[in-house]
C-alpha cells in the first residue's frame, strides 16, 4: 500500500516532477516540480520567458516534456486522450475564435464536445454575457472575450482549470472584473492553475505560488509564507522634487537596494527609520524636497528581488 | 464523428456569413457561367454541355483553394489550439473541412445545372448519377488537396502561392478554359499526371456522352484514391500550433498524395482512353456547334499532327476574311 494511502495523505491532483523542456538550445523548462491539491488555487509567477506557459501547456497535454513526470487528475496528458481532456478547462494565452461566431453559438459548440456538460444559459448569465448572446466574436471587447474564454473553459464542469495569463493585457477594471470571477470560482473550491506575472493577481487570487525563472522554480509556498522571506526588508517608494542619483540614495543608511522608473524611486529597507532620517538629511544639504513617501510591507516582487536581483517586469 | 457533424454545421454558418466565401464560391462561378455560355456558345444549345462541364469542373477544383487559406488562417490565429484542449481530434476537424465544403459547393452546382437547362436550353442533363458521382468525389478529392496544401504551408501568403500555381496548372492544363484536344500535345500529355483532368473529362463525358458511372470508372477510382491519401497523409501532417513549422519529411509526405496521379498518368500515356475520349466529346460538340458559329478549331490528335475540326464542306465554311 502506498504512503498516502496509509497515512490518509491527500493525492495532489496536479503533479509535477522534474518537468524540463527544451526549444533547440533554448532550455525553458529546468527540472521544474510541484504539486497542486484539490480545490486549490496555485500560481506560477513569473516575468515573462520564464518558463510558466510551457509548463501549463505540457500539463494541458499541448506540448510533450522532453524529462520529468506530469500527472493530472492521476492521467498522462500526453497519453490519456480524450479521457484526459473531459476532465481539464482551459483559458490559453494566444488564442482565439472566429470572427463571425456568435457568442452563443461558441458556447454551445464547446459544450457539445464533452460528455459532462453545463447548461450554457446559465454560463452566459454568470459572465455578464447574456446581452452579447448574439453578437458576433469581432464584436466583443477585450474584457468580454476573456469572460467568454472563461466560461468556454467551463463548460464541462472541469476538475481542473489551467488559466494562463488570463488577465494580460487588459485594463485594470476589466482585471478586477476577472478577479471577481477567479475569487468566486475559488470560494466554490475549484482547482485552478494560474499563471501570472501581476504580483497583485498572485498575491490576491492564489492559496500558493511557486515563483519561476528562467525555467526553474525559485520559491514556493503560500504568498504570506513567502513574503516572510523578504520580511527583513520594507519597500519605501518616494518621489522627489529633483531627481538624485540611485547609487546615492543606494549609500544611504539600512538600504539594500534602489531603483528608479519614470521618477518613483524604489527603495528597500533592512531598518526603515534611518534609512529615512539619512534621506531628510542628505536631501536638506542638497536643497531637495520629498514629493511623495509610502512604506510598504514587502511584497512578492520584493520576494522575486532578492531572490534574482532583478524586478519581475525587468 | 459527432463532433465532425457539429463542426461541419458551425463552419458552413461562418462560411455564409463571409462575403469573401459568397463571391468566390457562388457568385464567382455563376460569372464563370454565363461568360462561357453566353460569349463562347452564343445560344448554340449543342454546345451548353461541354461549356457546363467546364464551369462544373472550376466551381469543383475551387474547393482547394477555400478550405486551405480557412484552416490556415485558423492556425495562424490560434483558432485550432482552442479546439485542441477540447475532445475534438484532427481527423474530426478535417473531416468536417471536407463537409462542410461539399454542402456548400452543392447549391452552386446545382443553380449552374438549373441556369444551363432553364436559360441556356441545354437539351437534358446528361446522366445525372455519374455526374453526381463525379461532383461528389471531385468535391472531396479538391479539398482533401486543399488539407494537404494547408498542411505543407506555415503562413497565408504561402498558401496563396501554391494555391496561385495550382490554380493556374488546374485552369489551363486540363481542359477546364482551354479544350485538352487543341493543345500542344505536351501539355496533353503533362494533363494526365494531374487530378483536375480526369475531373473535366469525366464531366464531359457524363455531360456529353451520357456515360454512367461504371464507364468514368478510371476517373472515378483516380480521383477517390487521391482523396483517401490526401485525407490520410493531412491527418498525419495536421498542426494545431501557429509555431510549429512543417518538417522536412511532411512534404516527402505531401508528395505521396500524387503517386496515384503519377501511375494513372503513365498508364494512361500508355494505354489509356482520356485523350482520345477527350477530342471524340470535343469533336462532337464542335461538329454540332461550328457549322452555325462559324468558328474553326483544330484538335490535336494524339500523334502530334494538328487536324482542322471544321467541316470540309466550302458550303458550310464560314470564316471569311
Amino acid at each position: 500500500m502506498c504512503y498516502r494511502c496509509l497515512f490518509n495523505v491527500s493525492v495532489p491532483i496536479i503533479d509535477v516532477h522534474n518537468l524540463t523542456k527544451s526549444y533547440g538550445a533554448v532550455q525553458a523548462i529546468r527540472g521544474v516540480s510541484f504539486s497542486v491539491e484539490e480545490g486549490e488555487v496555485f500560481g506560477l509567477l513569473g516575468p515573462n520567458g520564464a518558463g510558466k506557459t510551457s509548463t501549463v501547456e505540457i500539463l494541458e497535454g499541448l506540448r510533450p516534456p522532453d524529462g520529468g513526470t506530469v500527472s493530472v487528475c492521476g492521467l498522462d496528458p500526453q497519453s490519456s486522450g480524450n479521457t484526459f481532456k473531459q476532465e481539464i478547462g482551459a483559458v490559453l494565452q494566444s488564442t482565439a475564435l472566429p470572427d463571425k461566431i456568435r457568442v452563443g453559438e461558441a458556447l454551445a459548440m464547446f459544450a457539445s464536445f464533452y460528455t459532462r456538460r453545463r447548461e450554457t444559459n446559465g454560463l452566459l448569465d454568470r459572465f455578464g454575457l447574456t446581452d452579447k448572446r448574439n453578437a458576433f466574436y469581432s464584436q466583443l471587447s477585450g474584457g468580454q472575450k476573456q469572460r467568454l474564454a472563461l466560461a468556454m473553459s467551463l463548460v464541462n464542469e472541469p476538475r481542473v482549470l489551467f488559466l494562463d495569463e488570463p488577465t494580460a493585457g487588459l485594463d485594470p477594471q476589466v482585471r478586477r472584473e476577472i478577479y471577481d470571477i477567479i475569487e468566486e470560482l475559488k470560494r466554490e473550491k475549484k482547482t485552478i492553475l494560474l499563471t501570472t506575472h501581476y504580483i497583485e493577481e498572485a498575491e490576491r487570487l492564489c492559496d500558493r505560488v511557486a515563483i519561476v525563472d528562467q525555467g526553474q522554480v525559485i520559491a514556493y509556498g503560500t504568498p504570506r509564507d513567502l513574503k516572510q522571506r523578504a520580511a527583513g526588508t520594507s519597500r519605501i517608494e518616494l518621489r522627489l522634487l529633483r531627481p538624485e542619483s540611485e547609487d546615492t540614495l543606494r549609500a544611504l543608511e539600512g538600504v539594500a537596494d534602489c531603483r528608479t522608473t519614470d521618477g518613483l524611486y524604489l527603495m528597500h529597507s533592512t531598518r526603515v527609520p534611518q534609512t529615512i532620517v539619512s534621506l531628510v538629511k542628505y536631501l536638506e544639504t542638497q536643497g531637495n524636497e520629498l514629493s511623495s513617501l509610502e512604506i510598504t510591507a514587502p511584497s512578492l516582487e520584493d520576494v522575486f528581488l532578492e531572490l534574482t536581483g532583478r524586478r519581475l517586469r525587468d | 464523428m459527432r463532433h465532425a457533424w457539429t463542426l461541419t454545421k458551425v463552419r458552413m454558418r461562418l462560411a455564409m456569413r463571409n462575403r469573401a466565401f459568397i463571391f468566390f464560391s457562388l457568385v464567382l462561378p455563376l460569372l464563370f457561367l454565363f461568360l462561357f455560355l453566353g460569349l463562347f456558345v452564343r445560344g448554340n444549345v449543342a454546345g451548353v454541355p461541354y461549356m457546363l462541364a467546364s464551369v462544373l469542373a472550376l466551381t469543383i477544383m475551387g474547393s482547394f483553394w477555400g478550405l486551405s487559406m480557412q484552416l490556415v488562417t485558423f492556425r495562424e490565429q490560434g483558432i485550432l489550439r482552442r479546439f485542441r484542449v477540447t475532445p475534438v481530434g484532427a481527423g474530426a476537424m478535417l473531416a468536417s473541412s471536407i463537409a462542410s465544403n461539399y454542402l456548400l459547393t452543392l447549391p452552386t452546382v446545382f443553380i449552374e445545372f438549373f441556369v444551363a437547362r432553364r436559360l441556356f436550353h441545354m437539351r437534358d442533363w446528361g446522366n445525372l448519377w455519374g455526374v453526381f458521382v463525379l461532383v461528389t468525389l471531385g468535391i472531396i478529392t479538391f479539398a482533401s488537396i486543399g488539407l494537404i496544401i494547408a498542411s505543407v504551408t506555415n503562413t497565408a501568403q504561402e498558401t496563396q502561392v501554391i494555391n496561385q500555381l495550382l490554380w493556374l496548372a488546374f485552369l489551363f492544363f486540363s481542359g477546364a478554359t482551354i479544350p485538352l484536344p487543341v493543345l500542344p500535345v505536351w501539355i496533353q500529355q503533362f494533363a494526365l499526371f494531374m487530378p483536375a483532368t480526369y475531373l473535366v473529362v469525366g464531366l464531359e463525358r457524363v455531360l456529353i456522352g451520357h456515360v454512367g458511372a461504371f464507364a468514368i470508372r478510371a476517373e472515378l477510382l483516380s480521383l477517390a484514391v487521391c482523396a483517401c491519401i490526401a485525407f490520410l497523409v493531412s491527418q498525419q501532417l495536421f498542426r494545431w500550433e501557429p509555431e510549429s513549422k512543417v518538417p522536412r519529411s511532411a512534404k516527402l509526405w505531401a508528395a505521396s498524395a500524387i503517386i496515384p496521379f503519377l501511375l494513372l498518368g503513365v498508364w494512361e500515356t500508355t494505354y489509356g482512353h482520356v485523350r482520345s475520349t477527350a477530342t471524340t466529346d470535343f469533336m462532337d460538340t464542335v461538329e454540332q456547334v461550328v457549322p452555325r458559329t462559324g468558328g474553326r478549331l483544330r484538335a490535336v490528335p494524339q500523334n502530334g499532327a494538328p487536324e482542322d475540326t471544321a467541316p470540309q464542306d466550302p458550303g458550310v465554311e464560314s470564316n471569311p476574311k
